[in-house]
């Protein structure tokens, strides 16, 4: 079966040289027709293509044959279920994996779905099928020239059948080599033409062209790659990710590497300057001229686009509509446009002729004085376009009455405010008015102000909350999918009647210690169905105690290389919304058969320790156990028992045990320089049925939340320092680094008039000088200093210890040397991938999988949990946001709160009886809802660098951070499709107090807005099913 | 930028080759008259040129290698134009030693060496293309070689690498898949008349339990290979009949 014909490829690399590899062509591939009669075929095993594929006038049954483009404009078409029966070549797939590994990823979870009958057919190792390259054809021709033979031969193949297979390509030069030589093919539009019962397949169609109504000269023209491949080499261009700033999306900046080796901001000012790149892409930046830096404070720019956000048709086109730039970095921005000098390919790799129109990036200096440095984009290096949530730009009003399913143009506005406008072309306007829906970019050509894109899918009506959650999984790339077949095919054979059995789990052969003898209970809020951890005490003869922690041992049953591991290790991370879950793992592993329940035998990864009475270690071992939980206790029932004195049984004495130890290692750790940070954090109590939030609560701490927090703390610690020993160059460990000084300026400068200073040196000085900072009037401000030290804090991130120096794995907020996470199993993948480090430190047999010992693979896996760490706390932050808009729904409610954060044209506001944060905005841009507010606007506050305050010029009241304010909530209840903000639904937050003109709510609409909330009160005295709101201080919150 | 797919979901290497399937292997006995003994070996696109001289009188007279038992020197060479980049190698290249000293040990078991009493066998190994495998490659060649030189062996040393990739374990790995740094690469050579390892050297890392898989696979090819081995010195043996009736 060995074709022993063999022939040489050459390929060039950057310095020419030949490679030769060599290439068997076979003959034993199949073609993918289940019934196929030919001897070669019969005797594959993968054979999903149907005998009976769909049926059509044109070709009769068909198979369809996409090229690469097909795929990479229509995947989403693709990935209808509809549409089966579809031979994918392996030459797309390689082209795929070059073009966008995004979508050769889509393509083939698509083809491992047998339901869907795609085959993928080798052709390039095909002895029929492979062409070689000719003299002076460029790959791309090569390629399709592959494919038409490939096409050619299934046809020849298949006639027999009676099956059809037909090309689908939209280049024409392929259509009509395709035609000349014989081969059915069409045009994307063409075949999905087929599918007439499915008209939105049609809508779903990318790269369409959507003509541009006015005419205007266009973006400026990418440099090609050549260019700026010699551009990038001779540091004359910079590379980075472009990162629009949250609350403009006009501002964006790019943070990299200069040539000196230090890593600087470069802003990027305006549509122009961005240059069609988009969040997230790749791109080549250029440094504008120093008199186009920008000399204004770099407080963010609050982009309030809501109401405000211009057609931009109706503008001049050379003034990009930034609502309310700041004055000198936008003007700056549009005027030099014409007159910049444009890197050339000439100049491209000559440093020394660099124009006067932009700056070497190596004499860039850190010299405040000149200001930060602008840049604009010369070229997009890699595109990052996802799908997108998004909405009909409520501006756009369709004009008089159309055919309901008449194509039309539209723009839409996206749920991320860092995209641009998306035009689409749309059969079913009228459906989508009021509604989310998923589209995806296609393209943006230099002649369009917007990308194009084209629509996806439909995801319900905007306001409806199972719409909304899913919108806000979508746009915090929450892979919420039920899991898959193959995944719960992983799940053990017995199911739910699963049972410990101490021959197959490793009890008699010594791998596992029974330890169900010990008094082991867990300690979890109420309502916790996954158990992730249990702890026993107790006192040792010689006068030391042992404490045990044990974790959930869930790498006994999810094995590395299994699709449940892969899932898991896909989803990194199980989030938490208000109102449900997202499980990292199936449901009957995280709460059962994994969870350390009460009361059955359950596996677990124990680290148990010898504590001398004053909670040193004296000793700790490791090792895979399984236990018998005797209670599973919430925060306050284990607090009832320990308080009580009428209890005294071995489970009690262990809590009183832990209580103690847990105190002594607590002031260690404070005494070391650990922090004590606080955020705001609101829960919701939920009408049961509906769901519907009924009462906001804050989280509220116990003595034994701190006594499980600490002994958690001291096995992630104990575990951190065993695997870095034994794998000290793949080890997943977790650090927190030090956070520059200046993140803490605008605090301090704040804090001055208070007469607080914080000591910012280290975390020990800083942890005291919080300590210090108590106003005796005011209580909750030690909470609001700590809620707000916290912003200026760096991430804490998972890293692979060969990255790393040691140096640079302390864990500032908690202030230990080295960390990782250990206790959590069931809901994080990096606890996953440690106690399979640990197991493989402890047991030599281990099977652990050959990725743990991979530094780069290691490093990467540390990138995704990283990411969908970050992502699940912003998708938890935004369902409470959602509830909290759903609460408030109709409600006017007047509160005080805490000036947090002072902005160039607003300032954000803390609300500590609700625990919610929302902006005031003190320039009014909605001219038209509010006029006479409007007029007075532009100088009713402004915003003074020097004391990080909003002055008023008429020597009225200020606003600065810490300040006493009193604000009016409200969500408005208008129809959701009636403006940009309503589709938004944001919580809108008014000044009362103090009264500044043009800002706070006038006093004749006060009176209103207080009848109002008057009214929604009595309304809730009334309904009884409200119970009474807590508002009670939030106990200091630890965020690790 | 991504990874290459060493091994597709349609089980189809970067070659077109099955997991389980070897390169093509040519090889022929007695190329160089002036050597006692004397082999070319192709395996895929790694060739190996290999002379035997030997036995003969130790060149050095040192007393303490005036043995009872015949001396194995190796020296493997490098052409500078055997990989796409030339490069010229140095003679103490530790990687060149390496090879040598493995080629070395596994004969020194291989080759009845008390027959030679007093003497010494050279081996010169020129690799003149590499492609991956070249260890395996050198083994045969030199076991063709000695053969050829009439020198007294034990039986045929037969060596053949087998990997670890995307799960699977797979046999003869080439230029790429060797290159691939998180591959596993186990090079096994057997005598076969009784199974017995005469070489197991491996690269990178793998997990015990996935061991035996790979071991199996690799002496599955070293058996293949005997087979052309045994073939090539038909061959040789035929051509020399041939000569000596005219």
């Amino acid at each position: 079966m060995l074709k022993n014909k063999s022939f040489v490829k050459r390929t060039r690399k950057g310095n020419v040289v030949r490679t030769v590899k060599e290439h068997y062509l076979r003959d034993d591939i199949n073609c993918g027709l289940s019934s196929c009669t030919h001897a070669v075929c019969k005797e594959q095993a993968t054979k999903p293509l149907s005998s009976a594929p769909r049926d059509s006038t044109q070709w009769g049954p068909h198979y369809l044959v996409p090229d690469t483009n097909a795929f990479v404009n229509q995947i989403d078409v693709f990935e209808r279920p509809i549409i089966s029966d579809v031979v994918v070549l392996s030459t797309v797939l390689d082209e795929l994996r070059g073009l966008s590994m995004a979508t050769y990823n889509r393509v083939r979870a698509i083809v491992r779905d047998s339901d869907r009958r795609w085959f993928v057919f080798s052709n390039e190792h095909h002895r029929d099928t492979f062409v070689d390259r000719l003299a002076g054809e460029s790959p791309n021709d090569r390629n399709d020239r592959a494919i038409r033979a490939a096409a050619r031969w299934l046809a020849g193949h298949l006639q027999p059948a009676g099956i059809t297979p037909v090309l689908v390509t939209n280049d024409e030069d392929n259509l009509r080599k395709a035609r000349a030589d014989g081969i059915a093919c069409c045009r994307m539009d063409e075949c999905l033409g087929v599918y007439c019962e499915h008209p939105e397949l049609l809508d779903m169609m990318g790269s369409v062209s959507v003509d541009e109504l006015e005419k205007w000269e266009g973006y400026a023209e990418h440099l090609s790659a050549v260019q700026m491949q010699a551009g990038l080499k001779s540091s004359l261009l910079l590379q980075a990710t472009l990162q629009i700033a949250p609350y403009n999306y006009l501002e964006g900046s790019v943070y990299t590497k200069f040539p000196d080796g230090k890593e600087r901001r470069v802003l990027i000012i305006g549509r122009r300057d961005m240059n069609r790149a988009v969040q997230g892409d790749r791109v080549a930046v250029q440094i504008h001229p120093r008199a186009l830096w920008r000399k204004a404070p770099s407080a963010a720019l609050v982009d309030e686009d809501e109401d405000a956000v211009p057609d931009i048709s109706k503008k001049d086109p050379a003034a990009p509509a930034v609502p309310e730039p700041s004055a000198d970095a936008t003007q700056a921005g549009d005027g030099h446009v014409q007159k910049r000098a444009r890197l050339s390919a000439a100049d491209g790799d000559s440093a020394a002729t660099a124009p006067a129109g932009f700056v070497h990036p190596s004499d860039v200096t850190d010299d405040r004085d000149e200001g930060e440095p602008t840049g604009f984009v010369v070229g997009i290096v890699k595109r990052n376009w996802r799908s997108y949530c998004a909405f009909l730009d409520p501006h756009f009003a369709p004009k008089g009455a159309r055919a309901s399913n008449a194509p039309a143009t539209v723009s839409v506005l996206a749920m991320d405010r860092r995209i641009p406008k998306i035009r689409i072309r749309t059969r079913q306007l009228s459906v989508l008015a009021g509604q989310r829906f998923v589209v995806a970019i296609d393209a943006w050509p230099r002649d369009s102000r917007y990308p194009q894109g084209h629509f996806v899918r439909a995801l319900g009506d905007a306001g409806d909350k199972a719409t909304e959650t899913e919108v806000l999984l979508l746009e915090h790339d929450v892979p919420f999918q039920p899991f898959t077949k193959n995944v719960r095919a992983d799940l053990p054979a017995e199911g739910a009647g699963w049972r410990f059995d101490a021959e197959r789990d490793q009890v008699g052969c010594g791998k596992r210690q029974d330890l169900r003898h010990l008094d082991v209970c867990s300690i979890d809020p109420p309502g916790c169905t996954d158990i992730d951890d249990a702890l026993h005490a107790f006192a040792l003869p010689n006068g030391n105690f042992q404490v045990g922690v044990h974790i959930a041992d869930v790498t006994n049953f999810v094995k590395p290389g299994t699709a449940m591991d892969s899932e898991a290790a896909y989803r990194s991370t199980t989030v938490y919304l208000v109102d449900r879950r997202i499980d990292m793992l199936p449901e009957l592993l995280g709460t059962n058969l994994c969870s350390l329940m009460s009361k059955v035998d359950r596996l677990a990864f124990s680290c148990i320790w010898e504590l001398d009475p004053e909670a040193n270690i004296v000793s700790v071992r490791f090792h895979k156990s399984v236990i018998h939980s005797k209670a599973s206790l919430t925060y306050e029932q284990a607090q009832t028992r320990h308080d009580d004195p009428q209890m005294d049984d071995p489970v009690t004495r262990g809590i009183r045990t832990l209580n103690m130890l847990a105190k002594k290692l607590r002031r260690r750790r404070t005494e070391a320089g650990a922090l004590t940070l606080s955020s705001p954090e609101v829960r919701f109590r939920l009408e049961n049925d509906s769901q519907d939030p009924v009462d906001v609560e804050m989280k509220a701490l116990k003595e034994t939340n701190a006594l499980v927090e600490e002994f958690m703390l001291l096995a992630n610690i104990s575990v951190a320092r065993k695997i870095h020993e034994h794998f000290p160059d793949s080890a997943i460990l977790r650090r927190h680094p030090e956070p520059p000084a200046q993140n803490f300026d605008n605090l301090q400068q704040a804090l001055k008039p208070l007469g607080i200073a914080l000591e910012t040196g280290s975390s020990l000085a800083l942890a005291q000088s919080l300590d210090r900072a108590v106003l005796p009037d005011d209580p909750y401000f030690n909470n609001l200093l700590r809620i707000l030290t916290t912003r200026c804090m760096m991430q804490a991130q998972y890293f692979c210890s060969g990255t790393c120096t040691p140096e640079d794995f302390r864990h500032y907020g908690l202030a230990t040397e080295i960390y990782t996470h250990f206790t959590s199993p069931i809901r994080r993948y990096a606890d996953v991938m440690v106690h399979r480090c640990l197991h493989a430190a402890i047991d030599r047999d281990a099977d652990y999988g050959s990725v743990l010992t991979d530094k780069t693979k290691m490093a990467e896996q540390c990138e995704v949990l990283n990411h969908r760490h970050r992502m699940a706390q912003q998708a938890g932050r935004a369902s409470v946001e959602l509830y909290t808009n759903l609460f408030f729904k109709g409600k006017t409610v007047e509160e005080p709160g805490y000036v947090t954060q002072v902005l160039q044209n607003g300032f954000g506001v803390l609300i500590p009886s609700y625990g919610i944060e929302g902006v005031v905005y003190t320039t009014e841009k909605g001219a038209a809802a509010k006029p006479a507010a409007a007029a007075s606007a532009a100088a009713a506050l402004e915003y003074v660098k020097e004391t990080h305050t909003l002055e008023s010029p008429a020597g009225g009241p200020s606003i600065g951070l810490f300040q006493r304010v009193r604000v009016v909530l409200q969500v408005d209840d208008k129809p959701v499709s009636a403006n940009v903000s309503s589709m938004r639904r944001k919580l809108m937050l008014r000044l009362v107090e103090p009264q500044i003109d043009g800002v706070s709510v006038p006093p004749a609409e006060l009176q209103a807005l207080r009848a109002a909330a008057e009214e929604s009160r009595r309304g809730k005295l009334s309904d009884d099913k409200i119970v009474e709101l807590v508002t009670e201080h939030p106990e200091q919150v630890k965020t690790i | 930028m991504s990874r290459q797919e060493l091994l597709s979901p349609e089980g189809l290497r970067v070659d077109g080759r099955r997991p389980n399937e070897l390169r093509r292997i040519s090889c022929r006995a007695s190329v160089l008259s002036s050597a006692d003994g004397s082999s070319y070996y192709e395996q895929g696109n790694t060739k190996v040129l290999v002379a035997v001289y030997g036995p003969r009188e130790p060149r050095q007279r040192n007393p303490a290698l005036a043995t009872e038992q015949a001396q194995i020197n190796v020296e493997f060479n490098v052409a500078p134009f055997s990989t796409s980049e030339r490069r010229r190698r140095s003679k103490g290249d530790k990687r060149l030693l390496e090879v040598a000293a493995f080629v070395r040990q596994t004969f020194e078991g291989a080759v009845q060496r008390s027959v030679y009493q007093r003497s010494q066998i050279d081996i010169y190994i020129h690799l003149l293309q590499n492609d991956g495998g070249t260890l395996e490659a050198c083994v045969n060649a030199a076991t063709l070689a000695l053969v050829d030189a009439g020198i007294s062996m034990v039986d045929y040393v037969c060596a053949c690498t087998a990997g670890f990739v995307e799960e699977t374990p797979v046999l003869d790995l080439c230029g790429v898949e060797e290159a691939a740094v998180e591959t596993p690469d186990l090079t096994v050579a057997i005598m076969p008349r009784n199974g017995s390892i005469a070489l197991l050297q491996m690269e990178s890392r793998l997990h015990v339990s996935k061991l035996d898989d790979v071991m199996d696979l690799a002496i599955e090819g070293c058996k293949h290979i005997h087979t052309k081995l045994d073939n090539a010195v038909l061959a040789a043996a035929n051509d020399l009949a041939e000569k000596l009736s005219h």
